[in-house]
């Protein structure tokens, strides 16, 4: 007969106030979701924490996992359990509020910051009325963009980012991504304005190019690539004396 | 000076620093026979102005890129604002640059 330790799975949760094991049973195909969740179904109801659509497209659950953060609904227990327990705790880098659940607000406005550069919105070339504008899937411009476009915001490479962790002012990997594929994308009018912010303070320069950010990202995104294509334009145009 | 024109200069200081470092190992090696002095460097490069070159493009070039490496250390490790971290990295970049044109001068004098 197995030994029961080989059906039962300890979870760890670093709440508010301090870790707490939990004894859950251990199941097929569980994941780190699914057994924050039966702890907060059978044990701890006052447990906070954050799911939407449990199949990897909203980015809400990411946690730090045995003190890597991933994507909770896509980790299998299996894939991380040692000794028959996890630890769970809140994302690195980001405030909390309560137990797993951090303040995403700086990681966001980081976002919309580079997005918007120098304080413009979005800012398209053409309207509703204009006829679509023809862009070549195959232009370099297009493949950089398409290699950043599909990040689901979810946090794990800003939690990953030791850069983020000691200058709190860092724009961080999947804010600096998205400018890049901003910068490539012949659509957008303010790409200036998203490269000049890019550029400066907190921006593309204080990368060391650790790829915390590659090794972390749970949809295969690299954006310490995207990064270097920031330094490397900023560089060259600065050079050729046709950047701002 | 701004954040961007900072990560050119320290970049393009890195690419200018390589070679020269290189010669500059090879030169201590080359040049001393009795232990590591300046009597001991100057008594073989003395008076020669290509030695003088070399070394003032090293020393604008080790200055610029040492100061801006430090700025990014005080920012990231010692938690400093850019403001202070700054000022403390124009102060070292004075440092060495005045160290290092008197070696220089002391080549050609």
């Amino acid at each position: 007969m197995a030994a029961p330790s080989q059906h039962k799975l300890t979870v760890e949760i670093h709440r508010t106030g301090g870790p707490v094991r939990y004894e859950i049973p251990l199941r097929d195909n569980q994941t780190v979701l699914d057994a924050v969740t039966e702890v907060q179904r059978r044990f701890a109801p006052d447990l906070a924490y954050r799911f939407a659509c449990r199949v990897g497209v909203c980015g809400s659950c990411a946690m730090s996992v045995n003190g890597i953060p991933r994507w909770t609904c896509r980790t299998h227990v299996a894939k991380v359990v040692v000794d028959g327990a996890i630890s769970v705790a809140p994302l690195r880098n980001l405030p909390v509020i309560k137990d797993l659940v951090c303040d995403m607000a700086s990681f966001f406005e980081k976002w919309t910051d580079a997005e918007h550069g120098a304080g413009a919105v979005f800012d398209g070339k053409a309207t509703r009325h204009d006829p679509l504008p023809a862009i070549d899937p195959e232009s370099p411009r297009r493949k950089a963009v398409d290699a950043g476009i599909e990040c689901i915001n979810c946090a794990v490479c800003y939690a990953a980012c030791d850069v983020v962790a000691w200058d709190q002012g860092y724009l961080g990997p999947a804010a600096l991504n998205r400018a890049w594929t901003l910068a490539n994308d012949d659509r957008a009018a303010n790409a200036d304005a998203v490269k000049a912010k890019a550029q400066g303070v907190g921006g593309c320069g204080s990368c060391h190019s650790h790829g915390a950010c590659v090794a972390a990202c749970p949809v295969g995104l690299n954006p310490t690539q995207s990064i270097a294509g920031l330094k490397r334009r900023s560089l060259f145009e600065l050079l050729r004396g046709s950047g701002s | 000076m701004s954040e961007r024109l900072l990560f050119a200069v320290q970049r393009v200081t890195a690419l200018i620093l390589a070679p020269l470092v290189l010669i500059h190992l090879g030169l201590i090696l080359w040049a001393v026979e009795g232990g590591l002095t300046a009597a001991e460097i100057l008594s073989r490069t003395q008076g020669a102005l290509g030695w003088a070159m070399f070394y003032g493009v090293f020393v604008l070039a080790a200055s610029a890129h040492g100061a801006i490496g430090l700025r990014n250390i005080l920012v990231e490790w010692a938690a400093l604002g850019r403001p202070l971290a700054g000022r403390i990295s124009m102060a070292m970049a004075a440092v060495l640059l005045v160290l290092g044109l008197r070696g220089v001068w002391a080549v050609i004098a």
